[in-house]
């Protein structure tokens, strides 16, 4: 062990993989396509193809084994595409699944971030809309429940494929105690925040393509330097975020009893680090694209461009969670612990 | 991604905190805001005598940027006065890297047995960011330079006993081209030392030079080769020696305060604590990035650029909210009955604004990220 901070050879590899993957297949014509549902059943078979469903899940359950480090790689290039497919929420719930339906991407499973209510149903479940199997929390349990997808749900901001489910209606398996979810929606909250990450890169890329094309007065817009520093804030913001989200997923693989002794700066207890890295990659994400969308101008609003499709996600990608400020003070929980009363 | 310290710099950080428990006493802490020198000679002395300065300097002994970033990281979280150190290693690695063979012999012996000081003569009192436009001229009499001008901003020039000068030695060469940089003991005839207060407490200081005569071994690098040398400087600075973390001490001061006032359980409070520690994990990763990519034998001056913007703003905003939160409590110094974070709050909102403007203020650090990063045209 000792410090290394560059992508190994085969997290090379994959990045590569998936990238080439997704700008060929999905370029962002594709998720323009995929809206308003924000499900493109297609590219989803292709990624079932590329073992992408399963690729964390153990490999005697029929997966490909890989850590969290690599499905790190994995979602970010999943945010810098913005592919129409809730691959995120599939892995991050296959972290407890191993059906092998599941496993081989046949079904989709998505998460609850957000517990269910009295009656039982869990509202605005993220990939709601075309998941056949959601995990959850109802009461204080942990539940897995099986059951038809609406295939439609709510207009939203983000062009998300969110829908209510019942936690109660369909195949219903108890899985254990609520406290069971944590390890899901921590590795949730990890996942998105590599692909909040990706969205940041990629508006930072339209950004200064832009910016360097369009002339005004004669010259770039981007030679201006009120222009350049609003930028220039972008590429610090997306390689803290993917520090910190690395080192969630290091944290998570590798460290039990992780510290959490903020008061000299050494934080290494995983949950702890990945919702740390979801709220700094939310932040960074919307930044980048406020950014990004304005220095295109007029073009910035215009549906015809792109980035305001990732101005979109960059929102609704992050508050799906819940209000900024409650994950907030759920950090703050983790950090100080609860205030009692 | 590892983000493991190895089993020997984790012996190394944990000898680093022993010292730091016994030689950072509150008196030590508290002198650096009395007497305004950001220096501790006894503990200097110390990371002297056990060869920790020679480990962690670049080129010498060990030389491991992970452990230079440890080093300073650990000083810095603990409230150490370290500026000192830091300018002095900072210089040994040069010298090391371009002196002579008498130079290393003569100058780094005095700094890594932690004894010596170093000042820097750089900016002037016209020439800030612009430096390369600097006006202090050395002129070659026979053996000897001569050199006239003047310098502002040369911290710890009361306390070192070498100085690093930046001076023009030929006016027909293009302003980068024409400068030479000289290493010389303070007590050269001719320099003058005047402090000049400042809001964060440090004092630094004008330093004037009159007929100040030195022969050629006083030269560092090569004659006109002064702006090499200084590159050299910001090279081995790498942004991992401190100034990334200075929200550390203050988070705790203010917490402590804040839980025995009672004022802890504010939601709001929480949350903005909650994020200013996200802010410092993220601020220590990227100053770790730059350590590790000089362990990985690159030269990480576009990410210490980029360290430092965000570093010195997460800083800034932590001293901004921690103060307002704590209102009048906020306003007291040191000292004085009922001050947030015994004082810290107020000190702290003192000198984070400081943060930004010397080793490279953001607009430049924001300047070389638009141009060398985002591949964006001069923009001056």
């Amino acid at each position: 062990m000792s410090v290394d901070l560059g992508l190994s050879p085969d997290q090379e590899s994959i990045a590569e993989l998936f990238n080439g993957f997704f700008s060929n297949e999905a370029p962002p014509a594709v998720a323009r396509a995929a809206e308003p549902l924000g499900f493109d059943r297609e590219l989803w078979n292709k990624v079932i193809e590329l073992g992408a469903p399963g690729m964390g899940c153990a490999v005697e359950n029929g997966g490909g084994g890989a850590s969290l480090g690599d499905l790190v790689v994995v979602a970010e290039t999943v945010g810098r595409s913005i592919a129409p497919i809730p691959l995120i929420d599939h892995l991050a719930a296959l972290s407890v699944l191993t059906e092998s339906d599941l496993v081989a991407g046949e079904a989709i499973a998505a998460v609850a971030v957000r517990p269910a209510d009295a009656n039982g149903i869990w509202s605005l479940v993220p990939a709601g809309a075309v998941a056949d199997v959601v995990i959850g929390v109802d009461g204080d349990e942990t539940v897995v429940v099986r059951s038809t997808p609406p295939m439609s749900g709510p207009l939203n901001h983000g062009s998300m494929p969110l829908a209510d489910r019942s936690a109660r209606e369909g195949t219903r398996t108890v899985l254990g105690p609520a406290s069971l979810f944590e390890v899901v929606l921590d590795r949730w909250k990890l996942l998105t925040a590599a692909a909040l990450v990706g969205i940041a890169e990629a508006a930072k890329e339209l950004g200064v393509a832009y910016v360097k094309d369009r002339e005004q007065f004669g010259v770039p817009v981007g030679s201006f330097q009120a222009v350049q520093h609003g930028l220039a804030d972008l590429p610090v913001a997306i390689d803290g975020g993917r520090l910190l989200t690395h080192k969630a997923a290091w944290a998570l693989d590798n460290v039990t009893d992780g510290l959490i002794d903020w008061a000299n700066n050494e934080i290494t207890d995983g949950p702890t680090l990945a919702t740390m890295a979801f709220l700094f990659a939310a932040d960074g994400a919307v930044m980048a694209t406020d950014r990004s969308l304005h220095y295109h101008g007029g073009y910035g609003f215009a549906e015809e461009y792109d980035i305001q499709m990732y101005y979109r996600r960059a929102r609704g990608w992050s508050l799906i969670l819940g209000d900024s400020t409650s994950v907030g003070l759920s950090l703050a929980d983790r950090l100080f612990g609860t205030v009692e009363g | 991604m590892d983000f493991a310290l190895s089993s020997d710099v984790v012996e190394f950080r944990d000898e680093i905190r022993s010292i730091i428990r016994e030689f950072v006493t509150p008196e030590i802490a508290d002198r650096m805001h009395t007497t305004g020198v950001f220096d501790a000679p006894e503990l200097n002395l110390e990371l002297g005598r056990r060869g920790i300065l020679e480990r962690a300097c670049p080129g010498l002994g060990k030389g491991d940027p992970i452990e230079m970033y440890v080093m300073f990281n650990e000083l810095e979280k603990a409230g150490a006065p370290y500026d000192g150190l830091a300018v002095a290693l900072m210089i040994a690695a040069v010298v090391n890297k371009l002196g002579t063979d008498e130079q290393k012999e003569r100058i780094i012996p005095s700094i890594i047995s932690g004894e010596a000081l170093v000042c820097m003569g750089y900016s002037e009192a016209d020439f800030g960011s612009d430096l390369a436009s600097i006006k202090t001229r050395a002129v070659k009499d026979g053996d000897e330079w001569v050199i006239n001008g003047s310098k502002m901003w040369t911290t710890l020039a009361q306390v070192a006993e070498w100085l690093i000068l930046l001076t023009r030695t030929d006016l027909d060469l293009p302003k980068h081209k024409g400068l030479t940089m000289f290493m010389l003991p303070m007590n050269t005839p001719g320099i003058t030392v005047e402090p000049v207060h400042t809001l964060g407490t440090e004092i630094t200081n004008a330093t004037w030079y009159d007929d100040v005569r030195v022969g050629d071994e006083a030269v560092l690098g090569d004659e006109n080769g002064g702006w090499r040398t200084m590159t050299t400087v910001l090279a081995f600075e790498r942004g991992v020696m401190g100034g990334t973390n200075a929200g550390v001490p203050l988070l705790r001061h203010f917490h402590e305060w804040a839980v025995a006032n009672g004022v802890f359980n504010e939601p709001t409070t929480r949350e903005r604590m909650a994020r200013s520690i996200i802010d410092m994990q993220v601020a220590t990763l990227l100053t770790m990035r730059s350590a590790w990519i000089a362990a990985s034998g690159g030269m990480p001056g576009l990410e210490g650029s980029m360290t430092k913007v965000f570093a010195v703003e997460a800083y800034q905003r932590a001293s901004r909210w921690t103060q307002a939160t704590a209102g009048p409590a906020g306003l007291l110094q040191f000292h004085e009955e009922g001050a947030a974070g015994e004082g810290f709050v107020e000190y702290d909102a003192r000198h984070s604004p400081v943060m930004s403007i010397y080793g490279g203020t953001t607009e430049i650090n924001r300047n070389n990220i638009a141009e060398r990063h985002l591949g964006l045209p001069k923009s001056r």
